[in-house]
């Protein structure tokens, strides 16, 4: 029957094919949806716009001075700046790159590839993806007690020569707490692109009488490089953007001694501080001086560059890489 | 070492040989012997093969007797007996699930990555047990090569591809003698005309006949003794599948080759011997198990199989 009535409506001609009603439905799912896409935007674009706009007087008249500058107790001392946190937050970054990616990639990897898929994987799979949802708060506390305190239990463990190593309440201490913060996320990361390496390059890879490691080394790396390295850089901005473990390592927003330059690595074992701490130590002074609602936007500014810097560089990496790849 | 497991030792290597030391190069034939000269004989040409038995006295490559496989406690090949022969092209063909596939890829141990894969029988190459505990997989690998139903070209240039299996080898490295070893493999593999002046590109740039090719050439570049075809055809259309089915007709000079295919008419075309599978289904579990139905020259296979199963299948009465 069906077919006859298509044969009927082909008898007559296209119209028969013409639109009968409006997709009322159709049209209004498709306006809430373009919806939502505008609000998360527009959010977004007015923190911006309002952030850079309480800032400006700080940027426009003294960007320089204010990256050079040092922490003040009044907001219109000619060297305020963030310098100090800058270097913070700078080597916070490189610190979390260097041992959450060596770390995390080789978790991936022994998961992925060496680990018999048994109970005990996917409980400790399952772990590490609870890890990653743990308050930043915890970790905080995990680092104090294992990175700055000789505490009694990591003492035990034989882990107590981790806080002399760090210098106690350091950029350091700092660095590795954030980098345990960061851990399930590289790691989550890392096995999806291990993951998403197809099954024919390593079967290709073994049937030439390539090793386990050979394979890993030359089909499964070079493949994943690209996810991973994003996976990386991500987690660093948002390793940089956290200040709640931070105030628990030990960062301080006022007493420094020394605002040692970027490439100054003597700095690294010493009392710190970073962006964030900066940005909430002047946020809660604006009401003693006003001046410091200005500093504490342009610190956000500064802040959000950094990271859109990490972020765009994680783009850029990983389509040269995607390119490699072919 | 426990005393229980000195059988086993014995039989490891009835031979006196070890062809998966370090050494390297191929292993001596063992079976070798006065009655076994004509082994080296030039092997019949295929047009010539019409009506002629082949010599059943050929050197025995591969030796299966009562091979099973399971994977976890589902048995997938059952009792398959069969040997294959030195230059020969032999065919498994059947129906899908019947374990061809799964067979072929116990001869240079790829079911060992499949974590719960087990074999039991005997495998012998050239009278090793191929599952021997002291037999190392990545040594088999590397003097069986491999070409897969997908061709799966490394993301990297031609020449690294060719490259690739030397290199890790340990044959030879950058310089003369690999340029020499990618030459020579993709010359067999009658893919140097089109690809010597762009070695450098990326293989993803090949049609896909071509990078089938250049799996076959990479496969070929570790002189390996012999050459298992996974369906290598199943995704090239009929001219790039005709290309390679006469590369393989040259190349049986220098390798034995076993090849799966869901093709009859390429069996019929290319092999000198055909083992058709069939499925045994299970009523109790409903699982399929493959079993060896007949193992034959192709040209009894296909003119008159004694079992009614094969012959049922060759006319296209069903599978």
């Amino acid at each position: 029957m069906a077919l006859t009535t298509i044969g009927t409506a082909a008898r007559q001609g296209a119209t028969a094919f013409t639109r009968q009603r409006r997709d009322f439905a159709g049209g209004l799912f498709k306006a809430v949806i373009l919806l939502s896409l505008i609000v998360s935007l527009a959010v977004l674009a007015v923190l911006i716009v309002d952030t850079v706009a309480d800032g400006w007087a700080q940027l426009s008249t003294r960007a320089w001075d204010f990256l050079n500058g040092s922490l003040r107790s009044r907001s219109i001392d000619d060297k305020l700046g963030v310098k100090q946190g800058l270097y913070g937050s700078l080597w916070i970054g490189i610190i979390v790159a260097a041992s959450a990616f060596p770390v995390g990639v080789g978790a991936a990897v022994y998961l992925e590839e060496y680990a018999p898929k048994s109970r005990w994987s996917s409980i400790i799979e399952l772990v590490i993806r609870n890890l990653a949802g743990v308050p930043s708060v915890v970790y905080g506390l995990l680092g104090l007690f294992l990175f700055v305190e000789r505490s009694t239990i990591f003492g035990f463990l034989g882990l107590g020569w981790l806080a002399d190593a760090t210098g106690g309440r350091s950029v350091l201490s700092a660095g590795l707490t954030l980098a345990v913060l960061v851990l399930p996320i590289v790691i989550i990361t890392a096995q999806e692109a291990v993951r998403a390496v197809p099954t024919g390059l390593k079967e290709g890879a073994y049937g030439l009488g390539a090793t386990k490691s050979e394979m890993v080394r030359t089909q499964i790396l070079p493949y994943a490089a690209p996810g991973i390295l994003t996976g990386t850089l991500l987690a660093m901005s948002r390793a940089i953007g956290e200040a709640a473990p931070l105030i628990l390592v030990g960062a301080i927003s006022g007493g420094l001694t020394r605002n040692p330059d970027v490439w100054d690595t003597s700095g690294l074992r010493e009392k710190f501080t970073a962006l964030p701490i900066i940005i909430v130590e002047w946020v809660s002074e604006r009401g003693r001086d006003p001046g410091f609602a200005t500093a504490a936007a342009a610190a956000i500014v500064v802040l959000l560059v950094l990271v859109l810097l990490m972020n765009m560089t994680a783009i850029l990496l990983r389509n040269r890489f995607e390119k490699k790849r072919g | 070492m426990t005393t229980g497991h000195d059988t086993r030792l014995d039989s490891f290597n009835d031979t006196g040989l070890d062809p998966f030391n370090t050494k390297g190069g191929r292993p001596e034939d063992p079976d070798m012997t006065a009655t076994d000269q004509r082994a080296d004989e030039p092997v019949l040409d295929p047009a010539a093969r019409e009506g002629a038995e082949l010599p059943t006295e050929r050197t025995v490559i591969f030796d299966v007797e009562e091979l099973n496989v399971y994977y976890g406690d589902f048995r997938a090949v059952r009792d398959a007996s069969l040997k294959v022969h030195k230059n020969e092209i032999t065919a498994f063909i059947g129906p899908s699930g019947c374990g061809k596939t799964t067979l072929l890829r116990c001869f240079n141990r790829m079911n060992d990555l499949i974590e719960t894969a087990r074999v039991t029988g005997s495998l012998r190459y050239h009278g090793v047990d191929l599952y021997h505990p002291k037999v190392d997989s990545v040594e088999v690998r590397r003097q069986i090569g491999m070409v897969f139903q997908k061709p799966n070209p490394f993301p990297k240039s031609i020449w690294a591809n060719v490259a690739y299996g030397p290199r890790v080898a340990g044959l030879a490295k950058k310089g003369p003698a690999m340029d020499d070893i990618v030459e020579n493999s993709l010359r067999k593999a009658a893919l140097w005309d089109e690809v010597k002046d762009r070695l450098d590109e990326n293989a993803l740039g090949l049609s896909g006949g071509q990078q089938q090719r250049l799996c076959i050439a990479r496969a070929i570049a570790t002189d390996p003794d012999v050459l298992l075809m996974d369906e290598p055809c199943s995704a090239l259309d009929p001219i790039a599948t005709t290309r390679i089915e006469e590369l393989m007709h040259g190349l049986k000079d220098d390798y034995s080759i076993v090849i799966v295919t869901h093709n009859m008419q390429q069996a019929a075309r290319v092999s000198d011997r055909t083992a058709f599978f069939s499925v045994e289904v299970n009523p109790e579990s409903d699982t399929r198990t493959g079993i060896l139905v007949e193992y034959d020259s192709t040209q009894k296979m296909f003119s008159n199989p004694a079992d009614e199963r094969t012959e049922n299948y060759v006319t296209g009465r069903f599978g």
